[in-house]
Parts: C-alpha cells; structure tokens; sequence
C-alpha cells in the first residue's frame, strides 16, 4: 500500500462520454481509471491494467490502473470526475463551500475486486438505484 | 437535409458560435466545426434519452403522466421546510429566471454549479476585484498568455484556437508554425529517448533532462505558458511549461509577486520550481504588452482555494503598475457564467443564496450547495440540469438521495436514477432556445436546431407550470 496524491480533473473521453451517456459502458471506462506514474506502479506492482483500491476515511473505490506519461514525478495519480472518485471525497469545504477536489491523499493499493457497474455503485454505496 | 449555421455550442463556457449542424428528418445528422466535445453532445444527445416522466413506487422508477409528475413536485417543494434548488448551469438564463422566483415561493435554498467550480474565484473577485476583458481583445492583442491550473485542451478544446495562441488575431499572430516545428523536435527527442534507453544505462536520463530547455521566441511573437501539477497536453503546445507541486500555487503565485518588484528570494526553489526559472517568467510578465492568466480549478479545488486566487488576481493587478495584465477564470459548464448573472441581478448574488428568510442571504461555506446537504439541512430537493451525484461528495449525496428527490433533465443521470420524480426536459441549445453568458460576460443567443422529443417541454415551462402549481397548493392551504 502507498500513499499518494489524488488529482481529480476532466478528459477529453469523460467530456465527451458524459454526454452520451452516464449510464453507458463508455462512460465507466473513461472515469474508472487511475493515471499513475510507471515508479509508482513498478513499485506498487501493479501491471498495466489491473485493477487497484483507492482508499479515505471515506471509502473505497476499485479503479483500473494506467501507465501516464503525463505524470512524470511518481506521488501524484490522476482519476477523472465521476461517481466513482467522488465516492471516497471528504465534504469539508472548510467555510468556503468548496470540496477539496485536488491534491489530497489516498491510500492506493493492488486489489482483485471488481470495478462495480455505476448502478451496483449506487445501490452499494446510496442503497438506491 | 438543410445547414443550421452560427449555431452557439452548448457545452462549455467557451460557447462557440460559429457550430454548423446539418439536420434531417429533425435528427442532428452531422456537426461542423465543434471540438470533440461539442460534436459528441450533438452526435450523441439523443443516444440515450429518457422521454417519459418516472415516479417511484415501490422503490422502483415507474411511467406517470406529466401532470401527475408535476403535481407531485410542487407537493414536494410547496411543504419542504428547507428544500435545496440546485445545477442551473446547463440550462437557459430565461429558466434559472424562473428557478429563482420558485425558490423565492418556496422559501428555499438555490445554488448553482459555480459552488462546486469556481465559488472561490467568486469570494476572491468580492474581496479584491478583477481586471477582465472579454476573449476578442485577447485574441487581437494578448501576446503573453499563460494558463495556471487548467488544462484547455481537455476541457476547453477550442479556446487557445479561438480566443489565444493559436488564433489569428488583428495584431498578434498565430503561434502556429512555431508549434509544428516543436512538435517535430520533441518527435525526433522521444525517438533518441527510445534508443538511448534500449542502448546504454543513463542515456535516457541526459535526454529526459533536454526537454526542461526553454527556447526563447522573438521578443515580437506571441507566447504561451502553462503552469500546472502534471504535464497535460496544453502543456505540450505551450512555449515554457513549469511543473508546481500539488498545493504549491499559492508559493508560487507570491514569490512571482516578490520577483516582479525586484526582490531577492533567499531560497533555491518554490514549491518544486528553481528560482532561475520563476525569474524568467516574472521577466517575461514584466516585459510583456498586453499579457493574461486564464485560471482553472487547479487553483480553486486545491489547498488554499480562494486565497490562490486572490494571490492570482494580486500578482495581476501588481504586474499592472508595468503592463497591462489580465486575469479570467477559466468556466466549465456553457452557462454557468449565465447563472451567476442571472442570480445576481434577481437577488444580489452569484450563488448559494438562502431565501429562508423570505429575503436572499448568502454565505458560502453556511448556504452553498454541499454545505447544506453535509449538515444534513435540505429536507427535499430538486435538482435540474445538473448531475450532483456524479460530482458532490459522499457526504453530501447521501442526505441528498435520503430526502425526497425531484430531477429535471434531458437525460438519464445518476441523479435521476436515484430520484423520486424524474421529469424529462429538452436539451437547451440543441431543442430549445435561449441566452447563455460565455465565460468572458457576453451573452449570445442558444438556436433551437431540432424540436424536442413530443411531449418534452423545455425547463422553462417545466418550472413555470411546478410554479404555477406550488401558488396553487399555497393558496389553498392558506385560504382553509
């Protein structure tokens, strides 16, 4: 298990997938990703691919991991806006009425459980879908 | 098949108007000029539409009739105590204006998507100002252009086309050619990269470190920097990219502030940036004619948030005693400028204002959004043009989802499947009409390309009739 900085932000897939459908297959692939450095990964060891747990005190989520040759210093990983990540957000917006939805940090770890489906996200996390 | 030209894109807050959309047989068969994104909204609206009103029965969305749908929504506003109005962003200015006197009738919070993306820059304008501009200017006249904490290319994809570096302006020229023969240098170094690596230990490491050289463009061309956590591919086009530790903006943005009135930093670096290289911006601010920050979240989402962007408008307003300088946050959603006008000039606030007063408060961080919904408050909601549950916390999803839930949208979000009442609404700027602000303050006209799915209405009506209904159910109430 490592700890690592999370940065949330918007692709041009989520962009355009969120407008087809958020309810769609494309849209799950293109926000359950995590973008991490090749270090991180090598020493994390997780291949290319496979599947890894990002932890908070809130929750937890299982995402597939990315090799990015955007994140070119290891400690950062990068997971696009959606349900998913927003599952394991703090909502302390200490008195400005914002979340912090960059740079805070995650435990992350290589993990064999599934990516949940967005409504199987929902029915476990909110009990509704 | 006929052409609907000038079309403004719905999309983001760059609000293109130069789209041209062919339609047939009143579908949307291609689209000209839009980026990835504003293609793929026009292409794919209609992919996976919910056209029918759904109520929850038995823990199940089910059909209902509009009218049923609509009068379960007005019951559910007109008795809440404290409900919660909230998205906005993605719909007409011409609806929040009726969202806003419903929230007035209702005695109810509205808020809109600006607490969850630039509700810091708001606080920080309140507190110090803004020198704006609108795009035109900088596209004519800009030749320093840096984006901080942004990354256009993914969600603005045609903002350095048509507003900066790679526009033609009347007076600065694109940066284009420039860009190309970068492009087929850092080709050739990623080849030798390649190489390097497979032939010998330490190679690669030699040619990593040749990418950090800045080539200094004529003093007369126009130039592009990026300063952000990771290297994006905005970063890719620009002319010098500074890569800032995550939650070093605010270190940054003073010691600039420190650099540019010819102070001495006594330290090696900031927040992972040699000082050599935070003097050669500050030079190159200092030196520029006409120069710009566009912003993104990158400053108000991470640690410091307002106080980054106060820093920012700081360092702006500074560099202003040598040059002109300007400074704009960079907005997501198409109208969400819109909606922070629109809520201003009806109630004197931009968002997150409270009517439970039967007057508009507003104190983000007590009346905004998440705040509201974390503390438990909001004992109903309704939720329009909006996705919160794709982008709240899950604090705040959770008390939002566990009171009755009322949805308007064109689509079947994540919020509307954990809805109590779904209502389905034409899409604003593709079946609808209407006036959105883009991200620079001018308004432009939304064309109605297609017509809605039959028995869609638009937000508007769908508000005006749950308004229409909730003065029913209030009068009766007070006359018995």
């Amino acid at each position: 298990m490592m700890e690592l900085t999370l940065i949330t932000g918007r692709t041009v897939e989520q962009g355009c997938t969120k407008e087809y459908a958020k309810i769609s297959d494309e849209y799950m692939m293109s926000v359950t990703i995590c973008e991490m450095n090749a270090e991180d990964m090598k020493r994390l060891g997780v291949k290319d691919g496979g599947n890894v747990k990002i932890s908070t005190d809130v929750g937890s989520i299982v995402v597939k991991a990315v090799t990015s040759r955007r994140i070119r210093t290891p400690g950062i990983i990068f997971i696009p806006f959606g349900p998913w990540v927003n599952a394991i957000l703090p909502a302390d917006t200490e008195g400005t009425g914002m979340p912090p939805l960059k740079g805070f940090k995650v435990r992350v770890e290589p993990t064999d459980e599934p990516i949940l489906t967005i409504k199987d996200l929902l029915l476990k996390i909110y009990g509704k879908k | 098949m006929y052409v609907v030209s000038s079309v403004t894109c719905p999309f983001c807050g760059c609000c293109c108007d130069d789209v041209e959309v062919i339609v047939e047989n009143n579908r949307v068969f291609d689209v000209r000029n839009a980026c990835a994104l504003g293609a793929s909204k026009f292409m794919g609206y209609n992919e996976h539409r919910n056209t029918k009103p759904l109520i929850r029965k038995n823990g199940e969305l089910v059909e209902a009739s509009l009218e049923e749908t609509i009068e379960r929504c007005a019951e559910v506003l007109a008795n809440a105590q404290y409900p919660l109005l909230y998205g906005w962003s993605n719909t007409s200015c011409e609806a929040i204006r009726v969202g806003l006197e419903l929230a007035e009738e209702v005695g109810g919070i509205i808020d809109n998507t600006t607490t969850v993306c630039h509700g810091p820059s708001i606080l920080a304008i309140q507190d110090v100002g803004i020198p704006g501009c609108t795009l035109g200017q900088i596209r004519h006249r800009a030749d320093l252009i840096i984006y901080w904490g942004c990354n256009p290319w993914s969600a603005h994809p045609r903002h350095i086309e048509r507003y900066t570096a790679l526009s033609e302006g009347r007076f600065q020229k694109a940066i284009w050619k420039r860009y190309l023969s970068r492009l087929i240098l850092e080709s050739a170094r990623k080849k030798r990269y390649r190489v390097a690596s497979l032939a010998f230990k330490g190679g690669a490491a030699t040619l990593l470190a040749e990418e950090e050289r800045w080539i200094v463009p004529p003093p007369e061309e126009r130039k592009m920097v990026v300063i952000d956590v990771r290297r994006t591919r905005t970063a890719d086009l620009a002319d010098m990219f500074i890569k800032v530790k995550p939650g070093g903006d605010y270190d940054v943005l003073q010691a600039l502030r420190a650099l540019i009135r010819d102070e001495e930093l006594d330290v090696n670096e900031v927040a992972g940036i040699p000082v050599e290289k935070l003097e050669e911006l500050a030079d190159l601010m200092v030196n520029a004619k006409f120069g710009v920050i566009f912003f993104g979240l990158g400053l108000t989402m991470s640690v410091g948030k307002l106080r980054n962007v106060e820093a920012a408008i700081k360092l702006t307003r500074d560099l202003n005693m040598y040059t002109k300088f300007l400074i704009m946050p960079m907005r997501g959603h198409f109208n969400v400028t819109g909606a922070n006008v629109v809520f201003t000039w009806q109630t004197g606030y931009p968002y997150a204002v409270d009517f439970s007063h039967g007057y508009p408060r507003y104190n983000p961080g007590e009346t905004s959004a998440i705040d509201v919904l974390s503390r438990g408050d909001a004992d109903a909601a309704l939720v329009i043009a909006s996705d919160p549950v794709s982008s709240f916390p899950r604090r705040a999803v959770e008390n939002l989802v566990k009171n009755p839930l009322i949805v308007i949208d064109p689509c079947l979000s994540p919020t509307a499947l954990m809805a109590d009442v779904v209502i389905p609404s034409a899409f604003v700027g593709i079946e609808a009409e209407g006036t959105t602000y883009r991200m620079d303050h001018v308004p432009l006209p939304l064309k109605k390309v297609v017509d809605p799915p039959q028995g869609v209405l638009t937000d508007e009506e769908i508000l005006q009739r749950i308004l229409r209904k909730v003065r029913e159910i209030k009068s009766k109430s007070s006359s018995s």
